[in-house]
């Protein structure tokens, strides 16, 4: 099984290095494929350690190597496969391969193939080792990688500027916060004294419960930046200006998952603070409700799809808080399947299109488009919960037990964004795929993609629409190692009134959207109808103002404040201290040049006063050695150790 | 008494003469002075008991290397003053002294903390030169016979090196035939 | 006083030292220059003299033995490249000897 453990772990990397090499130069065909191929070895791999698992067989826990080992410090290079984990990795290489197929056909014009399939590899490997490692500095490691590899794929487009600024703008921001996550690994190191996630974990009860929260709040800190929590929102959005397929992989299915998969992994922990966990699932349930209102007006296709992800992770936060450690793992895995299909369906769209993003100059795409159409209605209906698509069994699941944990209001918030969630995906879907055929104004002959590029995503397809039904064999294979809490309703009639109710709330959602935004009336909207000058739409359009906020009052003041430290701290003390010892050296130089006349005689008084010079120091030495007892003496009576 | 009274007399003249070979202008008077000061010195071996070494004094110094000097100093112009350095007399001094000193300090130091041992201790009975030649052929064998092919090498290189073209004078030749003659023979070293 | 001791010969040995390096610095004569390191040579070889006296030990002796060795055929080889400059260039004056400037 090891062996398995390590194909899957480093085929990707493989690949990535494969791609690499071919990085500057022009589009070879090879580099794509390739490392697709290993991807699929590596989801082979997966899928024999997960039927392993499955059928009964021992968790695979390997130390590969030695990594740090100074003195009570020891981390190794470990790695376990266990029902967390093996689910992520079933996540991630599923849709990671998909996403490399696909991306040989959506980026199949661009002139840096080559080095996407390397960045996308690396991004693989990295998430691989983040959700394998057995202890936090190899989690922490992984991390920093996928932070590393989204900050060069949103920016992959590097010629255009927003690019570049929305990469540094994510990078930025998941730095702030890994600074508290690494203060939470400093925390479990110096309390329990070791990283491994067994052992660490084993001492926490014994702890006190005031570091104890300490820990919780900054491991999650460092959550929340990874899953773009609020207030670190705001990459997410602006991480739309990476390639469709990297919007999928990344900020849809695994890298913005990793900071529930943090919580789950830290269940222990989080059991232990309560409070915590409900700071967790509150701020969840708000993240939801506000990233859903924010994609309800939003006229670009693919952030519409990355506030919807933003709400996702609200639920999964909401379920991880409130101990329901499985339901948020199983929402995370029904997400990841349903939210890539969206956002691949959105990149055939775009591609179609010619990179318009705006669904108001598209409608009735459903005739040239009609796979994407079907898909992403598919994956759409998903989303919005509806039976027996796999986002009914994983988010209703989450409502039941924000129910019968009693939190209510959690529960009205999580219902009505299921409600609001409902609204924009159909909204979107209305918008792209019906009504009058409005991209013809922009002269656009759109086309339907690749065959190739279809056939990769069905796998997305099926999974999103049967994903629900492994829910038990999901249950019973994840409990063996999370807190085994079924949810039940209690009385047989509050279920069903609550799940008929639910979907009843859904569909009429639904409808509505098909109502507004399905018939033939729509025209791009130019800012001056009614709705658009209401201000709660112009709350809701400038994403509440917050980038806004943030740019008046944290990035311009820090910008005047850099200014102020650069002209003052850094010119004239900085550098002018730096200048200064390089004038000093260079103005001793210049005047003891003279010393080098290339007079014999001059040179022989230097040798002179060079000798005196070795010789004193030789009697000091010598002094130093003869009286060391007496000098010690002194020294100890100066307080000197 | 007559230890104390010989040191005091031979110190004085020793220091004299060094001191005139230092300061004097004129070549002729420097080396008489070298000669004279070596051989004074040779009187210290004598007192100390140390006579092989002694003899070795007047024999090289004043005879084979004084000899080399005073053949030496044929080839040069003599007779012109010798010009003094304008320099800072504190700065020369005080290094020179300071210099000395450290090094006496340095030499004496193991002696004061007592902590040397006789190597090769002098054997009772036996006179200073056959003592010598005991540990000169037993235990310095090999220094010694480096020291010899040392000083067959010095000889050679000396011979070479001043007596070629001990028929030319290259200091009145004109550069042009300097450089013909160097073309000529190419070969050889050093002109 | 009147008991001549090690440390008569050490300072004896000190001063003919220094007047030794003065003459290293002071002299500009090459050849001046080839007396004053005889003067440093020999007055090394009292101190190795005395204390071998003082202590008993053959050391010493043999050490000045070697280096009158020494000695003997720097001044060879020195006198010999002195000739030759002094042939080249008509002096031996340490001034002039200027071509080691950068």
């Amino acid at each position: 099984m090891e062996l398995y453990l390590y194909i899957a772990l480093f085929s990707p990397l493989v690949g990535s290095l494969f791609a690499a090499l071919f990085a500057a130069s022009p589009k070879s065909l090879i580099a794509g494929v390739v490392p697709s191929l290993l991807l699929f070895t590596s989801f082979v791999a997966s899928t024999i350690l997960l039927v392993n698992i499955l059928s009964g067989g021992d968790i695979v826990h390997v130390e590969m190597m030695t990594w740090i080992a100074t003195g009570n410090l020891y981390i190794p290079f470990g790695f376990v496969v266990d029902q967390v984990s093996i689910t992520m990795m079933m996540v991630v290489t599923v849709v990671s391969t998909v996403v490399h197929v696909y991306s040989i056909g959506y980026m199949d014009h661009d002139k840096s193939f080559n080095r996407f399939f390397a960045w996308l590899s690396a991004f693989v490997f990295s998430m691989m080792i983040l959700v394998m490692s057995d202890n936090f500095a190899g989690l922490f490691i992984g991390w920093e990688g996928v932070g590393l590899c989204s900050w060069g794929l949103i920016g992959f487009w590097y010629h255009k500027e927003s690019a570049t600024w929305a990469a540094n703008e994510a990078f930025i921001m998941n730095r702030i916060a890994d600074l508290g996550m690494l203060i939470g690994i400093f925390l479990v190191y110096w309390n329990t004294g070791t990283l491994q996630y067994d052992e660490a974990f084993a001492v926490m009860p014994a702890l006190n419960s005031e570091i104890l929260t300490w820990m919780g709040i900054f491991l999650f800190v460092g959550a929340m930046g990874k899953s773009a929590q609020f207030p670190l929102h705001t990459w997410l959005a602006d991480a739309m200006e990476g390639p469709t397929p990297v919007s999928a992989l990344i900020h849809a299915a695994t890298m913005v998952t990793a900071g529930v998969y943090l919580v789950v992994r830290a269940n222990p922990l989080y059991d232990l603070i309560p409070h915590v966990g409900l700071f967790i699932a509150s701020l969840g349930a708000f993240v939801a409700l506000f990233a859903a209102s924010m994609a309800l007006v939003n006229r670009d296709m693919k952030r519409i799809i990355a506030y919807s992800t933003l709400s996702q992770l609200g639920y999964m936060f909401v379920a991880a808080g409130l101990g329901a450690y499985w339901v948020a793992l199983f929402h995370l895995m029904a997400h990841a399947f349903f939210k890539a299909l969206l956002f691949l369906g959105a990149g055939n769209v775009m591609h179609a299109m010619h990179d318009e993003l705006d669904p108001f100059k598209m409608g009735g795409l459903k005739k040239p488009l009609k796979w994407t159409f079907i898909m992403m209605t598919l994956a759409s209906v998903a989303l919005a919960g509806i039976y027996p698509f796999a986002g009914f069994f994983s988010k209703d699941l989450i409502l039941e037990v924000s129910l019968i944990e009693h939190h209510y209001i959690i529960y009205s918030v999580l219902l009505f964004t299921a409600g609001l969630t409902a609204f924009y995906s159909f909204r979107l879907v209305a918008l792209i795929f019906h009504g009058e055929e409005r991209y013809k104004l922009f002269g656009i002959d759109p086309h339907e993609a690749y065959k190739f590029v279809l056939i990769a995503m069905s796998p997305l397809l099926i999974l999103a629409i049967i994903a629900g039904s492994f829910k038990m064999t999901y249950f019973e294979m994840v409990t063996a190692v999370l807190p085994a809490t079924q949810y039940h309703v209690h009385s047989v009639v509050t279920y069903w009134i609550m799940t008929i109710g639910t979907q009843l709330f859904v569909l009429l959602a639904i409808a509505f959207a098909y109502k507004k935004y399905a018939n033939n009336r729509i025209t791009v909207p130019n800012g001056t109808s009614k709705m658009e000058n209401r201000l709660c739409y112009k709350i809701l359009s400038n994403q509440y103002y917050i980038p806004y906020v943030y740019e008046e009052y944290i990035s311009k003041p820090y910008r005047e404040l850099s200014e102020v430290f650069w002209k003052h701290v850094d010119m004239k003390v900085v550098d002018a201290s730096v200048d200064g010892i390089a004038n000093i050296i260079y103005s001793t130089g210049e005047k003891t040049r003279t010393m080098q006349s290339g007079n014999l005689s001059t040179m022989l008084k230097w040798m002179v006063a060079g000798t005196v010079a070795l010789l004193s120091l030789a009697v000091v030495f010598g002094l130093a050695v003869r009286y060391s007892d007496e000098i010690k003496l002194i020294f100890s009576g100066l307080g000197v150790q | 008494m007559f230890e104390a009274i010989a040191f005091y007399l031979f110190a004085f003249l020793t220091i004299s003469m060094f001191y005139i070979t230092v300061t004097t202008s004129q070549a002729l008077y420097a080396l008489a002075a070298l000669a004279a000061g070596m051989i004074f010195i040779s009187a210290f071996f004598f007192i100390l008991g140390a006579d092989f070494l002694g003899a070795i004094q007047i024999v090289v110094y004043s005879g084979a290397v004084m000899a080399l000097y005073a053949f030496g100093m044929m080839f040069f112009d003599t007779t012109r003053d010798i010009k003094e350095k304008q320099g800072n007399r504190a700065i020369v001094f005080g290094l020179s002294t300071i210099a000395a000193t450290l090094v006496v300090v340095i030499f004496a130091a193991p002696m004061v903390s007592n902590n040397i041992t006789a190597l090769y201790p002098i054997i009772e009975g036996a006179g200073n030169t056959q003592q010598v030649g005991m540990v000169l052929f037993t235990k310095y064998l090999v220094p010694f016979e480096v020291a010899a092919v040392m000083l067959l090498v010095a000889m050679i290189a000396g011979i070479v090196l001043a007596g070629k073209k001990m028929d030319l004078s290259l200091t009145l030749m004109s550069d042009d035939e300097v450089m013909k003659l160097k073309n000529e023979q190419n070969k050889k070293v050093l002109l | 006083m009147m008991e001549i001791g090690l440390n008569h010969y050490l300072v004896l040995s000190t001063i003919l030292f220094s007047i030794g390096l003065v003459g290293v610095i002071r002299r500009k004569n090459l050849l001046m220059l080839f007396f004053a390191t005889e003067i440093l040579l020999n007055s090394v070889n009292i101190s190795f003299a005395a204390i071998s006296h003082f202590y008993g030990d053959l050391t010493g002796q043999m050490f000045a033995f070697f280096v009158i060795a020494i000695a003997a055929s720097e001044v060879a080889v020195g006198l010999g490249l002195l000739i030759v400059w002094h042939k080249r260039h008509g002096n031996i004056d340490l001034e002039q000897m200027s071509t080691m400037r950068g």
